[in-house]
């Protein structure tokens, strides 16, 4: 049995005896895992902001192309008259992705809800190295300089995608946004690699080590496995984007010409001596940024399979297949990068090679979906707030897994590559899945993270005005895809073929403010509840994980007792119990062995 | 509220089959296809689509039917302690693998068709990308590339119809992607390599070129015209654009 007892180590040393802590230590360069959690969610979330204004942007210019922005356009853009410039709308794209990826959802997932959840779910009084944790945090940082600056410089931010694929990157003349702009975002990502990397030897030593007693691997929550197996992920796949990253910056800085062919001339201007394939990079930057996907959605499943449980009032359906399927989908993740790249050129038949590999990683989702709904099975439904974004979690994970099946179908591939096909497959991916799950987490874990919680009636209201908006907006993208819509134009209706389609983008375009607008009744219950939101207590949903036992919000050390483990965290319902939920630290009853173990 | 919010679920499969139902309808859809191969990316299209479909509509109802069902406010019956099934675990993991390997196997040979299997025939054309236009090249008499009596154009590709085409993909400067919807080809011009592609137009007409790979401000407006003619206007056309350009020269 691979536990440990919960020992003080490096967190003990640097909190004095009386408890007292300088205001900097305690709230800014803090080392507690739950403000750090909360620093992370904070930073995200505004990041959030940024990143659904410059959709809304693009958005508005896919509607009504070259038409002054209303309200703002005549601030932001006053040399064109208010409107959107061709220019600016390849940033607005790269920027969008580029800060929805790096500093909302890989950030929030690992970084707010990893480092707040780890320690207390696993009944550890803090990270394994603390400072370590401080300075994830930190290095987000310089990253955070670096994105907004990028706006502010000659030429403005980066403009050649979120992917960067050289040589519009990577060559200063092909783009204005490849002058200083797309240094600034490869030192920027560099730094969010840094972070994330000492995020995730943290995550993985902790949950190695600092497990409470009986806590077992198998007595995990799933959201630990997740964060577990992201963790595993990150370090494996994030050295070669560093290194790719660093290429680059050479190719731009010294000349090296990794990724630039021989006497390329762009825009009469010549890029360097070269010798290099502009292919290279898409395998290194794909053989992070696939992996990456996943690291994009895990954690998310993993709480979503707490809140299903929790909210079913009935044990996790299959929870073993559930930890293999996590397990498989993070380690075929590896081996699938090439299917970003079936256009590419890359020889089409290791193409087909990716194809299979990406055929079989939809099987492990497909047994998840199939456990969750087999968690509902025969359960009692709490309609709660964060169990509505676990359910609609669910949904829209069925769609976004599904249509990925065409874009792994290598010839249909042909011809929604590159059209906004992708994009609703993405978003349903990422903000049906992920976003929604993060929303029902922040629901969830609100009450342990600040002793208050959410308005429920107008976390309903949050819930159903984003539903309803965020497929008005995304699931009109499929059929925009299937008349070959190309993605990343900012105005595509001077083909005579896409002219047509300027009245569905327009209906998706009001969708998607109405979104934008749906998420302000979101952040008033957010801040209105941190201060005025009705005090809980320590389990108020009737929870099993250890989290549930500590006060609301936990003190420095987490737990004022020491946790031990007697069971796995899904006994809801048990006959043994005299609740319907039967805590991981509640007392073994007689005759509780066999049932636990009898499936 | 449980019945509420079930039927809000029951949305999603009803709303999203009507969708894929009234699209085609509407004209928001694949658009005609006029060569050989692109019933083979169509049948594939519509047979990811029916299998999706019917996975996605059985799933999505089956969410519904347990939210309505088991919701705790008037389910009386006592939760199902169970905490899963090996049987049920073995089912789901064997049908879609097998489903999946199928589907992998299913389109194997139209991939091979578009991509692999290049057909032996002379390049009628070079189409080489640049920041933001399509340069055509055809051989002239000489029948080879790079001679002096090379036809060169820009945005303006002619190709006989009913003939197998192998065009030559190349790009000056950044990445670009050759793709014509109606012709269900698609294509990333590389610089640094030259990449055939091959298809074999049955409809006269004009279409357009799309670029489909992200190449700097202008790529929204990197629209080139393809014309698809009988081999003689074809010739003509040629022979035209070979005495315009001596007499410019």
């Amino acid at each position: 049995m691979s536990t440990t007892t919960v020992g003080s180590h490096a967190a003990a040393h640097t909190r004095e005896p009386n408890g007292a802590l300088t205001f900097l230590r305690t709230y800014v360069f803090s080392i507690d895992h739950k403000v750090i959690g909360v620093q992370f969610l904070f930073s995200t979330l505004l990041w959030f902001v940024v990143g659904g204004l410059l959709a809304l942007a693009v958005r508005w210019q896919l509607a009504w192309p070259w038409s002054e922005m209303p309200l703002v356009g005549r601030m932001l853009f006053s040399a064109e008259g208010g409107q959107i410039s061709p220019e600016f709308y390849t940033m607005l794209v790269t920027m969008h992705a580029s800060v929805m990826i790096f500093f909302v959802i890989i950030p929030i997932l690992a970084g707010a809800f990893g480092n707040f959840l780890i320690p207390l779910m696993i009944g550890a009084d803090d990270m394994a190295f603390p400072t370590l944790n401080m300075l994830s945090y930190w290095f987000m940082w310089p990253a955070f300089v670096c994105m907004i600056g990028s706006f502010f410089v000659e030429g403005g931010a980066a403009a050649a995608g979120w992917t960067g694929y050289p040589p519009l990157s990577s060559v200063r003349s092909a783009a204005p946004g490849s002058h200083l702009g797309q240094t600034l975002w490869l030192f920027g990502l560099i730094w969010v690699g840094v972070s994330s990397m000492m995020g995730s030897v943290n995550y993985m030593t902790t949950i190695i080590q600092m497990r409470a007693p009986g806590m077992t691997m198998f007595r995990l929550p799933m959201t630990i496995w997740a964060m577990f197996i992201t963790a595993v992920l990150q370090a494996f796949a994030l050295p070669v984007l560093t290194a790719a990253l660093f290429m680059q910056l050479t190719d731009r800085l010294l000349g090296t010409g990794f990724f630039v062919p021989e006497g390329l001339i762009v825009n009469g201007e010549s890029a360097g001596a070269g010798g290099g394939q502009p292919l290279l990079w898409q395998h290194l930057f794909w053989f992070y940024s696939h992996p990456a996907v996943y690291i994009m959605i895990l954690p998310a499943m993993g709480m979503v399979s707490d809140m299903i449980s929790c909210f079913a009032r009935k044990p996790l359906f299959g929870y073993k297949p559930m930890v293999y399927s996590i397990a498989g989908i993070a380690g075929l993740g590896f081996i699938v990068w090439g299917h970003h790249m079936f256009m590419s050129g890359m020889n089409p038949a290791l193409g087909m090679t990716f194809m299979v590999s990406t055929m079989m990683i939809a099987l492990p989702s497909a047994i998840k979906t199939f456990n969750w709904l087999g968690t509902i099975w025969g359960a009692r439904i709490q309609y709660t707030t964060p169990m509505l974004f676990a359910l609609s979690f669910v949904s829209m994970f069925i769609i976004g897994g599904l249509s990925g099946i065409f874009m792994a179908a290598t010839p249909v591939d042909i011809f929604i590559h590159d059209t906004y096909f992708i994009v609703g497959h993405i978003h349903y991916v990422l903000f049906g899945g992920t976003a929604f799950g993060v929303f029902g987490a922040i629901y969830f874990w609100f009450p342990k993270m600040f002793g208050r919680t959410m308005n429920e009636f107008w976390g309903k209201v949050h819930f159903l005005l984003s539903f309803i908006f965020f497929n008005g907006t995304f699931f009109t993208m499929h059929i925009l895809g299937t008349t070959g819509f190309p993605r990343r134009y900012a105005d595509p209706y001077h083909f005579e073929i896409f002219a047509p389609t300027q009245t569905l983008n327009q209906f998706m375009t009001i969708c998607a403010l109405g979104m934008g607008a749906s998420q302000l009744i979101f952040v008033a219950n957010f801040f209105y509840s941190l201060f005025y939101g009705p005090r809980c207590g320590r389990n108020p949903w009737h929870a099993n994980s250890l989290e549930w036992q500590a006060p609301s919000p936990p003190g420095h050390g987490n737990f004022d007792f020491q946790p031990v483990v007697h069971r796995g965290p899904y006994e809801y319902s048990s006959p043994h119990a005299a609740e319907d939920y039967f805590p991981q630290t509640d007392p073994p009853v007689e005759g509780e062995g066999q049932a636990q173990h009898g499936h | 509220m449980g019945k509420f919010w079930s039927l809000l679920f029951l949305l999603v499969p009803i709303l999203g089959v009507l969708c894929f139902a009234l699209a085609p309808l509407s004209g928001y859809w694949l658009p005609p296809d006029i060569s050989e191969h692109g019933y083979k990316i169509d049948h594939l299209f519509k047979f990811c689509l029916y299998l999706t479909g019917v996975v996605f509509i059985a799933t999505e109802v089956v969410l519904f039917w347990f939210m309505w069902r088991y919701d705790g406010r008037t389910n009386r019956d006592p939760v199902k302690f169970s905490h899963g099934s090996h049987n049920l675990e073995i089912i789901w993991t064997i049908v879609p693998a097998a489903t999946l390997l199928f589907i992998a196997i299913y389109q194997m040979n139209a991939w091979a068709d578009a991509k692999m299997r290049t057909p032996n025939v002379p390049a009628i054309v070079e189409v080489t990308g640049r920041q933001f236009e399509w340069r055509i090249r055809y051989p002239g008499p000489d029948g080879e590339l790079g001679t002096e009596d090379d036809i060169h154009g820009v945005n303006d590709l002619h190709l006989p119809v009913n003939e197998q085409i192998v065009l030559n993909l190349k790009s000056m400067d950044v990445l670009h992607d050759f793709f014509v919807p109606q012709l269900r080809i698609k294509q990333d011009a590389v610089p640094g390599n030259k990449i055939p592609m091959w298809f074999t137009a049955r409809e006269t007409g004009t279409y357009e070129i799309v670029c489909a790979e992200l190449c700097g401000w202008g790529h929204y407006k990197m629209k080139g015209r393809l014309t698809v003619e009988s081999r003689e206007a074809f010739d003509a056309w040629l022979k035209q654009r070979a005495a315009e350009q001596k007499a410019t020269q």
